[in-house]
């Protein structure tokens, strides 16, 4: 009994403020990578538990810190002191004893609300109707598979959004082609490591469609700042017509012929995908959809014409030390790929 | 001296610390324990798991007699040991000498048992987990025989010259100690890469 | 009091005639062959003082860059071998020598000892960390090889597998950076096994382990600690280098290696090294504390016995810094529950210290005001570590700035506030000069302030999802007026640091005589002249309690008849 009256303490008190800081952060109407305005249920359980653990600590703050600010007013030597020194003491069992004990029961307080959560989050049981993807890290940038869809990405993920009447919930699969990454949406879950020969997991089931951002929390080489993520949260509609057109080969445009001509000819497509072309490369992101995401290069730079152009003629611009390397084209021949890539939607 | 107030507790007489010499080579084992742990912990974790090549099954032989040897020398320098420092020394250069002996054939068999492995068996410390792993930990443990070697052989020629005797005693026990860890070591090698590795 | 049981060093006439002084030349050579440990002792302190300037610079740039988003003060590149050389040189250069040089002042003066049980191993040490700390620098010149340009380690002060393969880090950068630790770690390694030795075989009469200031005891722990924390970083640091230049697989994902092992290897390492580096700084406070407050310290055979049990629950916690790596939740339920235990005994410790506090007469000179401020700063620290101990909340703040403003609070607010104290405090002794009190208020006042601005902004920086180790940040992530408080900060500490050079410099020369006892301390170092002779003790001190100058000092009152 006395913990359900906790925890619904507890939990008020975290709606409440979290309701403050999220309204503070609404007001904004930005998107936020901020911990403190939880949109999924495995990062409300930890804002939850945040907060009952700020109030324990916080309390230990107090009561020692105003021990000691007590002791350095209470004590500190005056002239009107008597001469010598003062008493002697050398320790008092009593006491001792108290404060260790306290401090063990506190920390079997505290370690048994964290198990709690630990197992909650981590030993989840996955629904079937869960939506899979797998997520592997690259230096620099993301490559998303969505394998029942047959749908692979890059850098923009889409999720479904999980309401009441429909919960629906992904479970992520996780791991490397290189280094070591880290996946880290705050407002959608705790951060998992992306790791080379070593598949981890994680789940989020975000209740609000929208913008959430994060980025790469793994130092993984020279553009680690600039490994960043957008996950966007759709509607059940938004997500099938989104996955629908990813589905998709890439559509051949004869106006763009040159450029297409350029992509397989300089080399592109030694590293990059276009679905349905003879481009397979694996080395860098799949272009199938270039031109459904908001921006280029992982976030470095917002998708146009002018910033793809001047990406492909010279990476380091945006992102000095990203593995693409500058193509040597010609103005033509930029003009060219760039009016095919701009076709790949 | 005589100063003292009358109630203070009784001065002790008898001050015995024990010697630096050994707490110190006792503090280098602790360390050197550390790093030999790390080397064998990375050999288990790895055990199994090579994805090419030779596996410890199919190319190591268990080295009896080098191990047979070289435990044997925790006896031989036992014996010397306990010759310094009854100042028998002649007794105590021909146990040395035996130690060495017995080392030089252990580090011998290595060598052997190596130069099959790698001009026969192809393995190297490069071809996979396994010659990696099994490489870096034998060969810290032959290191260490090396160094430890290099002390007994200094410590024998200074005895040939006759300017060893009892009052060395306790230098020449951090030695053996040295030694005696080095054997100790072994056991675990021994036991993680020829008994339970293969 | 014209007979003394301690010995005194004033009879023996130690100025030397006109003739026999010794040239510039004589001078430097002196230091450089010397094996006393007071001089090592200095010399220890003269190099981090450097290396915390450089280091201190570093972390300036580092700032400057950060103040405002998408600066180009710094490139990627090379920001990150910047704040790689930060992590690497404060922890190795300046921590970790600054601890072993106060050790080696201090502890054989403590405990009665003529120098350290291996005087010429104690110089070896020295020469090999001082010379690593020179390797890892010239990799800005030496780092591409013969004919490229130089440049520094850039793969974090941790250095992850496999970032630090040839393939994903070619060039020598790497290699510097593991080599010059290995050395240096053999020097730490040397300095450990020395001080080892010299607290257990070499305490003057009487001084049982239970009647040694806590100065020494805590030294004890933490060389202990260390024989068995450094040795897995150079074991691991070992396996690289096979890696890199053998063909070995040891982190090779390719053949089936692993990134986790080195990542555990290097958090066995890497948890025990910060107690390494905060144990000393408990040791420091436990001197300053009480002659500050005129008290013994309170409690002090549970102060003898939690420094043990955190050595021991140390070695029990590092997979805490990997809880995202992808462990079972029943291990990650386990280092939670380590982790929370190891700050039992710490804060016991807190408590003893106030308990030390309540009832005196407390004096605030600069000394005690830094050791104030460390109480302070290691209570908020050890609840941020409560708190990052929370696994679940953990896998938000991991690698976000509130981990980075933990362990400031930890390495700066703790660690650094002693050293500072332990300056202040054994300068005199060193010197025979007194560092200017005012000078030194400035300099507390001008750091505290620019540490709190700085490092309690950092945590909502991490609270907020600012991860670190980036160069940048999108300027639409609402963090952008914070790192502008945090960079102005690091500027008002980097002032405070330079007032503290100066006094520091000056003193030496301008600052009031000392005499031998300047603060009306208790412990052995304060019966010898100011500076010591070399020779420390002229007849082996012969102790009764855990403060002899107390006893001498008040004969009517002496310590040993309320010990237990």
């Amino acid at each position: 009994m006395q913990m359900r009256r906790a925890q619904r303490l507890i939990r008020s008190s975290s709606a409440a403020a979290s309701f403050l800081l999220t309204s503070a952060m609404l007001v904004a109407q930005r998107p936020t990578p901020s911990t403190l305005a939880p949109a999924s249920t495995p990062a409300h359980q930890i804002f939850d538990l945040s907060i009952f653990v700020i109030a324990i600590t916080g309390g230990i703050f107090v009561v020692v810190g105003g021990l000691l600010a007590i002791a350095l007013y209470r004590f500190r030597a005056r002239k009107t002191d008597p001469a010598g020194e003062p008493a002697q003491i050398y320790g008092s069992t009593q006491i001792e004893l108290a404060w260790t004990v306290i401090p063990i029961l506190i920390v079997v307080v505290l370690f048994l609300a964290t198990a709690r959560i630990i197992f909650a989050i981590q030993d989840a049981p996955k629904p079937k109707s869960a939506l899979d993807v797998t997520v592997i890290g690259h230096q620099f940038w993301w490559e998303f598979r969505y394998p029942k869809y047959g749908v692979v990405t890059a850098n923009e993920l889409h999720v479904p959004v999980s309401s009441g009447a429909t919960p629906e919930a992904t479970f992520l699969k996780l791991t490397s082609a290189d280094v070591n990454h880290s996946f880290w949406i705050p407002q959608l879950a705790g951060k998992t490591d992306l790791i080379a020969n070593h598949v981890n997991t994680m789940w989020m089931d975000p209740q609000k469609p929208g913008l959430y951002l994060g980025q790469c929390a793994q130092f993984c080489g020279s553009q680690h700042a600039m490994m960043l993520l957008r996950v966007y949260v759709d509607t059940p509609e938004q997500f099938n017509a989104w996955i629908k057109n990813q589905q998709q080969p890439a559509q051949q445009h004869p106006a763009v012929e040159a450029g297409r001509q350029v992509f397989e000819r300089q080399a592109c497509m030694n590293c990059h995908t276009v679905s349905g072309t003879a481009a397979t490369g694996r080395f860098g992101p799949d272009l199938t959809h270039l031109m459904s995401r908001t921006t280029l290069a992982s976030g470095a730079t917002d998708n146009t014409p002018e910033n793809l152009r001047q990406w492909i003629k010279s990476p380091d611009t945006f992102k000095h030390g990203a593995l693409m390397p500058a193509m040597q084209l010609t103005d033509e021949q930029l003009d060219q790929v760039t009016a095919y890539l701009e076709t790949l939607k | 001296m005589s100063l003292m107030p009358v109630s203070h507790p009784a001065r002790t007489v008898e001050w015995h610390l024990p010697s630096k010499r050994r707490v110190g080579m006792t503090a280098l084992i602790a360390g050197e324990s550390a790093i030999f742990t790390i080397f064998v912990v990375a050999y288990v974790f790895y055990m199994g798991k090579s994805l090419t090549g030779p596996t410890p099954a199919q190319v190591l032989e268990v080295p009896i007699l080098a191990t047979i040897c070289l435990l044997s020398s925790s006896l031989t320098i036992w014996r010397a040991e306990k010759a310094i420092e009854d100042d028998r020394m002649g007794s105590f250069t021909v146990w040395l000498g035996a130690t060495i002996a017995l080392a030089a054939v252990f580090l011998a068999s290595t060598a052997l048992e190596w130069k099959k492995l790698i001009y026969q068996d192809g393995l190297t410390v490069s071809t996979n987990l396994f010659g990696t792993t099994f490489y870096s930990l034998v060969g810290l443990h032959a290191t260490h025989v090396v160094v430890g070697l290099f002390l007994l052989t200094s410590v024998f020629t200074f005895s040939l010259f006759g300017w060893v005797d009892s009052r060395q005693s306790e230098r020449f026990g951090v030695i053996a100690l040295y030694w005696h860890f080095v054997d100790a070591v072994w056991i675990v090698v021994f036991t993680v890469v020829y008994l339970i590795g293969r | 009091m014209s007979d003394y049981p301690l010995p005194v060093s004033h009879v023996i006439d130690q100025s030397t005639p006109a003739s026999e002084r010794s040239t510039l030349l004589e001078k430097l050579h002196g230091w450089v062959v010397t094996v006393d440990h007071k001089r090592l002792g200095i010399l220890y302190i003269l190099y981090s003082t450097f290396f915390l300037l450089v280091a201190g610079a570093e972390a300036l740039m580092i700032r400057v860059q950060l103040a405002y988003p998408h600066a180009h003060v710094l490139s990627a590149q090379v920001y990150n071998r910047f704040f790689t050389m930060h992590g690497t040189t404060m922890v190795f250069l300046v921590g970790m020598p600054f601890l072993f040089g106060f050790a080696n002042y201090i502890v054989p003066l403590q405990i009665g000892a003529r120098d350290m049980a291996f005087p010429r191993l104690n110089a070896f040490s020295f020469w090999m960390t001082a010379f690593g700390g020179f390797l890892l620098y010239y990799s800005f010149l030496g780092g591409a090889g013969l004919y490229g340009v130089g440049n520094a380690p850039d793969v974090g002060w941790f250095a992850y597998a496999p970032l630090t393969s040839r393939s994903f880090s070619p060039g020598h950068a790497t290699d510097y950076w593991a080599l010059a630790l290995i050395v240096s770690g053999f020097g730490t390694l040397g300095t450990a096994i020395n001080i080892v030795a010299t607290i257990i075989s070499m305490r003057c009469k009487g001084m049982t382990l239970m009647r040694m200031p806590l100065f020494a005891w805590l030294l004890l722990v933490v060389s202990m600690l260390t024989l068995v924390t450094i040795t897995p970083l150079t074991a691991a640091q070992f396996m690289l280098l096979i890696d890199r230049y053998l063909g070995g697989h040891f982190f090779d994902t390719q053949a089936g290696g692993s990134s986790l092992i080195w990542i555990h290897f290097f958090w066995i390492f890497g948890h025990p090294e910060v107690y390494v580096l905060v144990l000393p700084a408990f040791a420091i406070a436990n001197e300053i504390i009480p002659v500050f407050c005129r008290k013994a310290i309170f409690g002090y055979p549970a102060m003898v016995a939690a420094s043990v049990a955190i050595m021991f629950v140390s070695l029990s916690v590092w997979a805490h810094h990997m809880f995202t790596v992808g462990m079972t939740s029943v291990s990650n339920a386990f280092f939670t529950l380590s982790t929370m235990l190891v700050g039992v005994p710490t804060g016991i410790k807190i408590f003893n210290w106030i308990a030390t506090l309540w009832g005196g007469r407390i004096r605030f000179t600069t000394p005690m005001l830094f050791c104030i401020g460390f109480l302070f700063q290691f209570l908020i620290a050890g609840l941020t570590g409560i708190m990052l101990s929370v696994s679940p909340w953990d896998w938000q703040l991991h690698n976000s700035y509130f981990v980075i403003a933990h362990f400031h609070y930890v390495l700066v607010g703790a660690i650094v506030f002693c050293i500072f104290a332990g300056i202040y405090y054994w300068y005199p002794k060193a010197t025979g000069r007194l560092m200017n009190e005012t000078l030194g208020k400035w300099h507390f006042w001008l750091f505290a302030i620019g540490f709190h601005i700085t490092f309690d902004t950092m945590h909502f920086l991490g609270l907020m999802g600012m991860p670190r180790s980036i160069y940048t940040y999108q300027p639409d992530r609402g963090w952008n007026l914070l790192n502008l408080v945090v960079s102005i900060g690091g500027f008002i500490q980097g002032i405070a640091v330079l007032i503290f050079v100066y006094n520091f410099i000056v003193s030496y020369r301008r600052g009031a005589v000392a005499g031998d006892d300047p603060w009306d301390a208790w412990t052995l170092e304060w019966t010898t002249s100011s500076p010591p002779p070399v020779y420390n003790f002229e007849e082996e001190p012969e102790v009764h309690s855990r403060r002899p100058l107390w006893d001498l000092k008040h004969p009517d009152d002496p310590d040993w008849e309320y010990e237990s």
